[in-house]
């Protein structure tokens, strides 16, 4: 082949050439290379991906609002990304291993996060948001593309081992740009290693656009190490779910990676700190609103008859009693005593650290003697 | 005893570690059939295999960075970073990765990695073949940081630095890789001093050297040569720079009342400040002079012909010694010029 330096395509709004089941319209559209990855999820099943959907919707607008109110430093959204992050996490196993970025709030959902957990690491009271073994995710990472090459290493454990597991890491369009990602497809590859890698391409990576980070579709760059890719629409559930199972059975089977490029679009804030209305249109926001993954399963579903106002309500209700819980929790955390801040530093004990722990333990006793 | 190098004793401490534990891999770049270039993974992929003994591709953050995924599985990864200067594309990865995870999942996630760095100058090496970075982990929290000098030491501390659950950064200073000593092969690593613990390497009464890794030997001969004088030096080798055993330290500042810290590392905010600001806080009444520092110039690591200007010599340590022992030295001499 000849040197290819044209883009073949225009990153930033071209969803034509990505791979659907369910169109804008919530037509059902037939797709030869992800249907049979599908079969067995009936109207019982997709109802079960909306709920999801709405309740990861609630707990994002309870989140910000949280942060609103001062009880949160800080939130990420994932307002818009529903459906990329909901049909890829329910196509785990529970053996498998996530390593997530900051903005996988759905992902945790789909592993069985409880409602503390999702605010824990915002709201500042440990570094950590979860038990990492207890949902078989890693903590969430701030650090652009850090987690690929943890998922990568993690993989290769699971070969060294044999094990019939998957590990999985999620990042963003403008991760893609950091060597670290790219590192981590060059050890993934040559190791053949059960890693699926999921680029979220959300589009804008805090105000820049992903045609900054890539003049080429972000999932066209994974065969040139050797990975195999599919470029989804990101708001298409089934299609996620499809792709994901493709992907998953790819790496489980001993093929090595696989790549997805989820195609999607942020509706938010990059983070409450953020105001997306300095670098982006309210042409483009309608856009993308027009293509919710959301509202597109509810209109396939109401076309064929399988969705009720009563079960709408029901869902609402269900979403509602999340975010009750998620601020009760969040509100009732206890801040844990000063001297807390110099546990666990290591594992084993450090005798710099334990005599800089005497001294404020020291100090802070002169406090309780006056 | 065996007579053996550096060099050879971190290779078999390598072999035992891995005999020990089977979660053990090496991983680095031509560590397998090469044996890396300085040799010391030699024989080890015959022996563990490809899985244990892992050439991987030439990214140092990708090799620290899964890693860190090996050990979220379980494993003891054990790195080696093939040059001192090399280890840069890594920070990231050592300082926000491996040093924070136990704390950040409060113990949750061990992270028992060993990073392997042929260190510091002397052999007249390329550029980034001669650098001394310790300084940068020392002050990273959740780290460890070992320097070694000499071979039975260097044996046992590799052994305790792999069977830890805290990251360590293992510097092995590569002027002494072929230097030779009697190592131990058969003693239980339980009757070892802890890794975390200096050493006196040689008592004195008038002031006290502390040094570490290929330093110890430079302090020493300044020792010998001083004695000539009738200056009687006490040596230490701190061996662990993070943490420092301030113990050691300060009950022998309190003997003698005069402290020289040597490094090859340059002087700004490096560890001899680290150190003399520790002692001064620790032993004040005790120091009969100011401590002073003998390190490499605040310079990038010169080149090679250049670098003998560079590196604490006998005759700078004299000269630091003769200033801690108010005798005629290089500072009085430019006073006295000045007048």
């Amino acid at each position: 082949m000849s040197p290819q330096n044209t883009p073949i395509i225009d990153t930033e709004n071209d969803l034509e050439l990505t791979e659907r089941i369910i169109a804008p319209d919530g037509r059902r559209m037939p797709n030869p290379q992800l249907d049979r990855h599908v079969q067995d999820i009936d109207f019982d099943a997709l109802r079960d991906l909306h709920r999801d959907m709405v309740v990861l919707r609630r707990i994002d607008a309870e989140g910000i609002a949280l942060q609103r109110q001062g009880q949160l430093g800080l939130w990420a959204p994932c307002n818009g990304q529903e459906a990329a992050q909901i049909g890829t996490g329910r196509a785990l196993e529970a053996r498998d291993f996530v390593f997530p970025s900051y903005r996988e709030t759905g992902v945790m959902y789909s592993r069985g996060a409880k409602p503390a957990d999702y605010v824990r690491m915002w709201r500042g009271e440990e570094g950590a948001a979860y038990d990492p073994a207890e949902l078989r995710i890693a903590p969430l990472q701030i650090i652009i593309g850090a987690q690929t090459l943890h998922a990568v290493g993690y993989a290769m454990g699971i070969r060294f081992d044999e094990a019939d597991e998957v590990a999985v890491t999620y990042f963003g369009d403008g991760a893609t740009s950091q060597g670290d990602v790219n590192e981590a497809m060059v050890f993934a590859a040559s190791y053949g290693a059960p890693v699926v890698f999921v680029c979220q391409n959300n589009h804008w990576a805090i105000s820049e656009p992903v045609g900054l980070q890539s003049q080429f579709p972000l999932a066209g760059r994974a065969p040139g190490f050797g990975i195999p890719s599919m470029r989804v629409d990101g708001n298409d559930v089934l299609a996620c779910v499809a792709a994901m199972r493709w992907a998953l059975d790819h790496a489980r089977s001993g093929k090595g990676p696989a790549y997805l490029e989820l195609v999607t679009y942020r509706m938010g804030p990059h983070t409450t700190a953020d105001d997306p209305k300095r670098y982006r249109s309210d042409e483009e926001l309608e856009q993308w609103r027009r293509r919710d993954p959301i509202s597109r399963l509810e209109a396939h579903l109401r076309a064929a008859g399988e969705l009720t106002d009563e079960h709408l309500a029901s869902v609402q209700a269900q979403a509602d009693e999340m975010a009750r819980e998620m601020r009760a929790a969040c509100l009732g955390m206890i801040t844990r005593p000063a001297m807390a801040v110099f546990d666990r530093v290591y594992a084993e004990p450090h005798s710099g650290l334990e005599r800089e722990r005497d001294e404020y333990a020291a100090y802070l006793a002169t406090f309780e003697e006056a | 005893m065996t007579q053996m190098t550096l060099g050879k004793a971190l290779n078999a401490g390598l072999r035992q570690a891995m005999q020990d534990d089977d979660k053990v891999v090496l991983m680095g770049e031509d560590i397998g059939t090469l044996g890396g270039v300085f040799r010391i993974t030699d024989g080890l992929l015959d022996e563990f295999g490809a899985k244990r003994v892992i050439d991987t591709p030439l990214a140092e953050s990708g090799i620290v960075g899964t890693a860190v995924g090996l050990a979220f599985r379980g494993y003891r990864p054990v790195i080696e970073i093939q040059f001192d200067g090399f280890i840069y594309p890594a920070f990231d990865q050592i300082v926000s990765q491996v040093a924070k995870l136990h704390y950040r999942t409060q113990g949750r996630v061990k992270m028992p990695i060993t990073i392997r760095v042929p260190w510091a100058g002397g052999i007249g090496a390329a550029e980034h073949h001669s650098e001394s970075p310790e300084a940068y982990f020392v002050h990273t929290a959740g780290l460890r940081v070992i320097a070694v000098s000499d071979p039975q030491d260097a044996y046992r501390c590799l052994r305790q630095a792999i069977a830890s659950d805290d990251p360590v950064l293992f510097f092995e200073p590569k002027r002494l890789y072929h230097h030779k000593g009697e190592v131990d092969l058969e003693a239980p690593l339980a009757d070892a001093p802890p890794m975390g613990l200096a050493r006196v390497v040689r008592a004195g009464t008038d002031a006290t050297i502390i040094t570490y890794g290929a330093m110890v030997r430079t302090a020493l001969d300044a020792a010998a040569a001083a004695e000539d004088e009738g200056i009687s030096l006490e040596v230490i080798d701190l061996r662990s720079l993070s943490p420092v055993d301030y113990e050691t330290v300060s009950a022998s500042v309190r003997r003698t009342g005069r402290v020289v810290v040597a490094h090859e590392a340059s002087r700004e905010a490096g560890v001899g400040a680290e150190i003399i600001a520790s002692i001064t806080e620790f032993c004040f009444e005790y120091l009969e002079a100011a401590p002073v520092r003998v390190t490499g110039h605040d310079i990038p690591y010169p080149p090679a012909k250049l670098e003998k200007f560079h590196l604490p010599d006998l005759d700078r340590i004299l000269d630091a010694v003769d200033r801690v022992m108010d005798r005629p030295n290089s500072l009085s001499a430019a006073k006295e010029a000045q007048q």
